[in-house]
């Protein structure tokens, strides 16, 4: 093995014509440096909004994207919002839930006839429930990631994704989506998995006609909780 | 008009020599009217494409020099050719990355050499033509003047004050038409491909004539529109602006 | 892969006469330019970020062997193992080793162009184990036994008939009556049936559209979800990438990844961007239990440093092919191994020999569309002409070519002897040809389809003499 690595490692540094130089030392500074420093590239000026036209930018990509976005005004309103959509989307009234201490705190007892069970998804689930670390204003993304609170897979097994996003977690730009990620994990230290999440999936596979839940999720609902207040922040 | 009667090496390029003088002629007169003295220096071939791009280096390195050479002291060098004019002024320079000599006189004659139209409307300001030609016309973008010089409004332009000409755009005027020098004989299937859908979109526009800037691309797609029984002529631009239609269009002769 | 370049020009006859094709490929154009340029248009900024990609990938690639060693360290303490292939064989080697160890009898697999470059399906099967593709229209082609034609949209040869008839021939339990001719229903049909399979792998197998050495992490960009069900539910995750899909930093992907989208299928971002760290953490409560990277050379290293290097900077976005009118044409099965349009003219040569895939570079317009959308700017055309080059110089081009290119090369370099040539030429050809030649001696392949149209008569040089007393000199 480390007879591979030494066979792809020197032709490399052969075709880059490394040797004992100084020039081979500033270049193993220059990238160390900028892995040290990661440096933001330009960032597109489009999201650098006042706080509710980001807000309400994030909103406009997100359902220009085939999501579909609820405004709630306080974390309370959660679990009735997320009762009205499974009703209006003729969905049963069962949910996988991520076992997220936010989402737990939830007042799920206000809604008796919601059947809700926490863990990674199963075959059988129909709705998952899941938080996000951010909104990204600048595409409609949503930012999660895998731990404790976050099984990956209920973001991708269930036909019904709903994810329930504070206002206040909605960024300008990726790189604030990695600086939060850095300030929770560590510099250059990742959680297992990050998604990044833009509308349900789709597939263009056939004639090249986009068509909704090829694999994953065939609907992605977004419940934005406290978008008018976070908004007044200006 | 940035400078007095600035002393212009026209380019003829190989096909118009050979195959359409006529294109020539007319840019002499297009030139003359810009108020540019126009001469044809007699040492000059070919920009030497045939051989660049057939990956013959050698060659090709031998002609650019001779065209540099030819070319020495003129205030600037125009060809009525995207491709030539961009092989000159994108491509020779390049061609001698290991002759600084060579590469700084080929630097200096690509700052000095223009496509024709785009010689008129940017650096000659020129902003209309006295030219009649009645009927509709469909212009193509040639690959190389768009693409590597940015050639897409000034014909359009110079084509609009052109008397009784009406402009009808064909779909995909940007893409190839397949000629691509020795590309459509050794690649016929695909370049037949290529100019068959030209064609079409050419016809579909119901357009009298077909215009473009390069006579390569020209000669493949009159070659197609006569093989198939088109209505449609074909004509260098230049024929167009400098009022010069007495000729038969490309691949018609007198009797029709 | 088995390669038939060499047969280019045959295989492009055939591709150009296939009515069924020509259908088909006409989605390429309506799919992808129109959407393309709209992304583009919205984004103020696309022009200059396309200029950051390119400079990141160029110093990525100036220092490939120092990322390289970082982003290992960074898998290796995120509890994943790099393995180091310098071939198309001990990739495959090496990724057997791994579904062995794991008792693996069936691994779905995420899209991969690494994975066609390696042969992987075909090797897995040889050896007892039963590879699925999940990418709708991966899964597509390998019900067909075909190759991808497309780098993005791998079945964008076929039409939806076809794609019935062969859901109809393959899945077994599917009735008869249901109905099954829209691209909804196909959909939704393989969607089942690959259900079952995501569950019941040992091994997921996904591509990797960049490495970040910052913290040793693998990106894929998706739009069905089919590569994280992959990754997610088997108990072991390898992934198969080449080594030129480093950069350094998230900062550096999150900017590529603007080009990408956009460029591809003109969306403004893909559905899903996975960003996958080693194997489930102790308190996760999924992923794979290991994390594994074929870390492929396979060519490439020699690349690094010469005039082709600018090609390692291609992130597979298949612009090039979508706005190629040869591609448009012919399709991808035509250029003869993994990679078509112009990123595989000039990518196939590298890596399979110019003696094998001298076609490729050659059967090009230069019309240059390829680099006007190419997101991190590399020249196409510039490089397909070094490979001609190549070629010239070592004489692999056809004979009669070399001769007719020779001969008109001595006449250039004479321009009296030249004038004097076309000068005895041009009359007589006029009067022969009367306007146009319907077929012409040598010149077959262009009257084959065309006219030939005539010369006016005498040449310019001999019409400017007479006009004036000659230019100045």
């Amino acid at each position: 093995m480390s007879e591979a690595r030494e066979q792809v490692l020197g032709a490399v540094r052969r075709s880059l014509r490394r040797g004992d130089t100084a020039e081979t030392l500033a270049a193993a500074s220059a990238a160390t440096g900028r892995i040290a420093e990661h440096r933001r590239n330009l960032i597109p000026a489009r999201a650098d909004l006042p706080r509710a036209e980001q807000i309400a930018l994030f909103e406009t990509w997100a359902v220009q994207q085939a999501a579909s976005v609820a405004r709630v005004p306080d974390a309370a309103a959660v679990p009735g919002a997320l009762a009205a959509f499974l009703k209006a989307e003729n969905l049963p009234a069962e949910i996988r839930m991520a076992p997220d201490p936010e989402l737990e705190a939830l007042p799920w007892r206000d809604q008796p006839m919601l059947t809700v069970t926490k863990g990674p998804a199963r075959e059988s689930d129909a709705v998952s429930l899941t938080g996000a670390l951010a909104g990204i204003a600048e595409t409609g993304t949503l930012m999660l990631h895998s731990g404790p609170a976050g099984p990956t897979s209920l973001n991708f097994l269930p036909e019904t994704h709903v994810i329930v996003l504070p206002a206040e977690r909605v960024v300008a730009s990726y790189e604030d989506g990695w600086d939060m990620l850095r300030a929770r994990f560590g510099e250059g230290f990742l959680p297992r998995t990050v998604n990044f999440i833009t509308g349900p999936s789709r597939t263009g596979d056939i004639e090249q006609t986009i068509q909704l839940g090829a694999h994953g999720p065939r609907r992605l609902h977004i419940i934005l909780v406290g978008a008018d207040a976070e908004g007044e922040r200006g | 008009m940035s400078e007095e009667s600035p002393r212009v090496g026209l380019f003829v390029t190989c096909l118009v020599d050979l195959f359409r003088p006529t294109v020539g002629f007319a840019a002499v007169k297009l030139l003359e009217d810009a108020d540019c003295t126009v001469e044809v220096p007699r040492a000059q071939t070919c920009c030497g494409q045939p051989a660049y791009n057939s990956g013959d280096r050698a060659d090709a390195r031998s002609i650019a020099a001779h065209t540099i050479a030819a070319f020495a002291g003129y205030d600037y060098v125009v060809a009525p050719s995207g491709s030539c004019a961009a092989m000159l002024s994108e491509h020779y320079p390049a061609l001698f990355d290991d002759d600084p000599g060579l590469a700084a006189k080929a630097a200096e004659l690509a700052g000095r050499t223009y496509e024709l139209v785009s010689f008129l409307t940017d650096v000659r300001g020129v902003t209309g033509v006295e030219a009649r030609f009645p009927g509709s016309v469909t212009y193509h973008d040639s690959c190389s003047g768009l693409r590597e010089l940015g050639i897409k409004d000034q014909p359009r332009a110079l084509l609009a004050t052109v008397e009784g000409l009406t402009l009808a755009e064909h779909a995909d005027a940007e893409i190839c038409c397949g000629f691509g020098g020795t590309f459509c004989v050794k690649y016929p299937d695909i370049s037949n491909r290529m100019v068959s859908a030209k064609a079409d979109a050419v016809e579909g526009t119901g357009a009298d004539t077909l215009l473009a800037g390069d006579l390569g691309c020209l000669l493949n797609m009159a070659g197609k529109l006569k093989r198939r029984g088109a209505k449609t002529s074909a004509r260098h631009v230049a024929e167009v602006l400098a009022g010069m239609t007495e000729q038969p269009a490309i691949g018609e002769s007198a009797e029709g | 892969m088995e390669s038939s370049a060499r047969a280019f020009k045959e295989n492009a006859r055939a591709a150009v006469a296939d009515p069924q094709l020509k259908r088909a490929l006409s989605h390429v154009k309506e799919g992808f330019i129109g959407k393309r340029a709209k992304a583009a248009a919205k984004l103020p900024e696309f022009e200059v970020l396309r200029d950051a990609a390119r400079d990141i990938k160029n110093h990525t690639l100036d220092h490939l062997d120092l990322y390289l060693e970082h982003y290992e360290r960074k898998v290796t303490e995120a509890g994943g193992q790099v393995h180091w292939c310098p071939t198309a064989e001990d990739a495959r080697r090496a990724v057997l080793e791994i579904c062995r160890a794991a008792g693996a009898r069936t691994v779905t697999k995420g899209k991969s162009m690494i994975a066609e470059e390696i042969a992987l399906n075909d090797h897995l099967e040889a050896n007892g184990i039963t590879p699925v593709e999940t990418d709708l229209g991966e899964y597509i082609i390998q019900l067909r036994g075909e190759t991808p034609s497309h780098i993005i949209a791998p079945a964008v040869h076929l039409t939806k008939d076809l794609i019935e008839a062969d859901f109809r021939a393959h899945h077994t339990a599917l009735p008869p009556e249901r109905p099954l001719s829209e691209p909804r229903q196909l959909v939704n049909e393989a969607r089942e049936v690959l259900r079952d399979k995501y569950l019941a792998a040992d091994v997921g197998i996904t591509g990797a559209n960049f490495l970040v050495a910052e913290t040793g992490t693998s990106v894929i960009v998706t739009n069905e979800g089919n590569g994280d069900l992959t990754q997610v539910l088997p108990r072991v995750h390898i992934v198969v990438a080449s080594l030129e899909k480093i950069v350094p930093t998230l900062e550096d992907v999150s900017t590529i990844l603007r080009v990408l989208a956009r460029s591809a299928t003109g969306q403004e971002c893909s559905t899903y961007t996975t960003f996958s760290t080693g194997p489930k953490r102790a308190e996760d409560p999924d992923g794979p239990d290991q994390y594994h990277v074929i870390l492929l050379d396979n060519g490439r290293s020699s690349m690094l440093g010469g005039e082709f290097q600018d090609m390692l900077r291609c992130i597979r976005c298949g612009a090039c092919m979508n706005h190629c009118p040869v591609y448009h044409a012919i399709g991808g099965h035509a250029y003869g191994w993994v990679y078509p349009g112009p990123m595989g003219a000039v990518l196939t040569p590298s890596l399979i020999g110019i003696e094998e895939a001298g076609h490729l570079p050659s059967a090009s317009t230069f019309c240059g569309r390829c680099e006007s959308v190419c997101p991190m700017r590399i020249p196409l055309p510039k490089m397909m002409r070094h490979w001609r080059e190549r070629e010239f110089e070592r004489h692999l081009s056809p004979t009669g070519a070399r001769a007719g290119l020779a001969l008109w090369a001595f006449f250039a370099k004479r321009p009296a002897l030249y004038h004097f040539v076309t000068g005895m030429a041009a009359p007589v050809l006029a009067a022969l040809g009367r306007g146009r030649f319907r077929r012409l001696p040598l010149a077959g392949g262009w009257t084959a389809h065309r006219d030939m149209p005539a010369p006016e008569g005498r040449t310019f040089r001999q019409l400017w003499a007479g006009h004036r007393q000659g230019g100045s000199r």
